[in-house]
């Protein structure tokens, strides 16, 4: 209960902040970024499965808004929901052969798979115009819409986490020989932690697709695939309120650093390592940030 | 209820076991022992499920589980705790627990309408289970089921004498602990064979001794089948009427503690006989 306030709160700080058209755009970017990570950080935080592909989930997000909202002239709510949900099909189309793999093995069929989506969308010229990328798509991404929508599947996200599923991808992350020995049927337990971490990149692509107007392949690359994974570790493995921190600082440190772009990477990577040195485990290491609000209180109370 | 029939494991040439039979009634608490490297684990493994046998039966309550997956071998009731303690570390003490609480299996026999034919069915308990829109927005059963799942884990660590560590990361807690919260794991499943590997391993005498309650208590208060592998001669002789022996993957004697004892065979296994001196 004490999470879900503490969300809408920050929800309705970021939504309704007066702000200037440029830290609005910020806004949007952040809760994009947040989502994005969110799904990840369940997949790799909460299942123990490494991945470097997630981007072409958001791709896929992106590219079937786009297409239902500019060529068939759908609204773009069903829209947005639809590329949350191609990313699902997608997701588990591929965790069916691939699943069975676990830890460093899926990280590289991660990889390849990922780039092959994004490939095919390339050189699919005439339903995606390939590399020329997408454009005119409508500003359905508003900052009111993004908050609403990142704040929502948040809340979701942590109800998820804080029930029977949560502590099923905990424990085949934790020892998946002793889960499957619990019950549990482990392969099964890994799809649904893709399935629900595509649809989160699905709908994070569609918004993204929203705000820019405009998408093209190369926006999905490795590149992005690799930093959504970077910003879950930089969080904190099996912290979600430590990859949405984490997730935020680093896209408003990039922004900051805008007009040394060229040298973005470079702090970026220092940043990371930063990190690591000083706090090994990442930001929140498992812990939620409410956790620590309620330890506090227990210390208070014993004294 | 459970019965091993001319069971073989091979692991490349190396026989972990070979042509093991043995029989568990109802009830019983069956101790198995041997030196290290006897093949003791690699029976709870095959029984489990982890390994799949190379040849021969496993027969649970009538039924034949060899070719079923762990998952569903532990649904049907058989719960085990790891020599090697497998915890899941990263979570609380409580979670642990809750974790197998929630995945509690019913069997029921079922007879068909038609052909009259009886078949097991093996369903989720209803009492704590929920679906994933439940979950996901914490509406319905949620609340009813998470707060049975704490209260049954909660007494459970009360029986194994872990309570006040309910909410301690389960892979901070001491050994001993650790292992006492294995066994709560398991029983949380409310299995019908309990299989325990080495429960008392780095555990001092006074802990073994209240260990010795704790196994003899469950076993009654849970109306379980029970195996046990340990190398406490003195916990298996007191607690486990039935003994079954092994050195080198193969059966060497069973039978009660005193038999056991005076078997030159087991002796032998243990203490190496004359020839092997000499050689």
């Amino acid at each position: 209960m004490k999470r879900n306030i503490i969300l809408i709160i920050t929800g309705l700080c970021l939504a309704l902040w007066p702000l200037g058209g440029y830290q609005e755009g910020i806004v949007i970017l952040m809760c994009i970024n947040c989502i994005a990570a969110m799904g990840v950080s369940v997949l790799t935080g909460f299942t123990g499965i490494f991945t470097l592909g997630h981007a072409a989930y958001m791709a896929l997000g992106a590219y079937t808004t786009a297409i239902m909202t500019v060529r068939y002239g759908i609204h773009w709510l069903p829209a947005v929901i639809a590329g949350g949900l191609m990313a699902v099909l997608i997701a588990w189309l591929i965790g069916i052969p691939t699943l069975k793999l676990t830890g460093d093995y899926y990280a590289i069929a991660s990889i390849g798979l990922g780039e092959a989506i994004r490939l095919i969308i390339e050189n699919w010229q005439s339903f995606t115009r390939g590399s020329r990328g997408f454009p005119g798509i409508d500003p359905y991404t508003t900052r009111i819409m993004a908050v609403v929508i990142f704040i929502l599947l948040a809340i979701l996200m942590f109800n998820l986490l804080d029930s029977r599923l949560g502590r099923e991808l905990k424990a085949s992350r934790d020892d998946s020989i002793a889960a499957s020995l619990m019950g549990f049927n482990t392969p099964h337990s890994r799809m649904k932690a893709l399935v629900i971490s595509a649809f989160y990149c699905g709908i994070a692509g569609s918004l993204l697709g929203g705000y820019m107007c405009f998408i093209q392949p190369s926006m999905f690359d490795m590149m992005k695939s690799t930093e959504l994974t970077a910003v879950v570790v930089f969080g904190g493995l099996g912290s979600m309120s430590g990859t949405i921190l984490g997730s935020a600082a680093i896209t408003l440190i990039m922004e900051y650093f805008r007009d040394i772009s060229q040298y973005r990477m470079l702090i970026y990577g220092l940043l990371l390592v930063v990190i690591m040195v000083f706090r090994p485990e990442g930001l929140m290491g498992s812990h939620e940030i409410w956790d620590l609000l309620k330890s506090k209180e227990a210390v208070k109370k014993d004294a | 209820m459970l019965e091993l029939s001319h069971v073989d494991m091979f692991f490349g040439g190396i026989a972990a076991l070979h042509d093991m039979s043995f029989n568990v009634q109802k009830g019983e608490i069956v101790g198995i022992i041997g030196p290290n490297g006897a093949g003791k684990t690699t029976i709870y493994n095959i029984i489990s499920g982890v390994y799949t046998p190379s040849a021969g039966v496993i027969y649970f309550q009538g039924s034949d589980i060899t070719p079923l997956k762990a998952y569903q071998i532990n649904r049907l009731g058989i719960a085990r705790t790891f020599q090697n303690l497998r915890l899941f570390t990263r979570s609380t003490v409580l979670e642990n627990v809750m974790t197998s609480a929630q995945n509690r299996y019913i069997n029921s026999f079922k007879e068909d309408f038609f052909s009259g034919n009886i078949s097991r069915t093996n369903c989720p308990d209803p009492e704590s289970w929920y679906s994933f829109i439940e979950s996901c927005l914490h509406i319905g059963r949620w609340k009813k089921t998470e707060k049975v799942l704490q209260f049954k884990s909660m007494k459970l660590l009360e029986r194994v004498g872990l309570a006040d560590r309910a909410d301690q990361i389960a892979g901070t807690l001491p050994y001993g602990m650790q292992r006492r919260l294995e066994i709560a794991r398991a029983l949380a499943l409310s299995p019908k064979l309990l299989m325990l590997d080495e429960p008392a391993a780095g555990m001092n005498p006074e802990e073994v001794f209240e260990l010795n309650d704790l196994i003899t208590g469950i076993h009654k208060d849970f109306d379980l089948t029970t195996l046990v592998i340990e190398h406490h001669m003195d916990l298996i002789m007191k607690i486990c009427p039935h003994i079954i022996c092994l050195n080198f993957g193969a059966k060497i004697a069973e039978g009660s503690s005193e038999e056991i004892q005076n078997n030159p065979e087991v002796l032998a296994a243990y203490l190496g006989t004359d020839e092997e001196e000499v050689i």
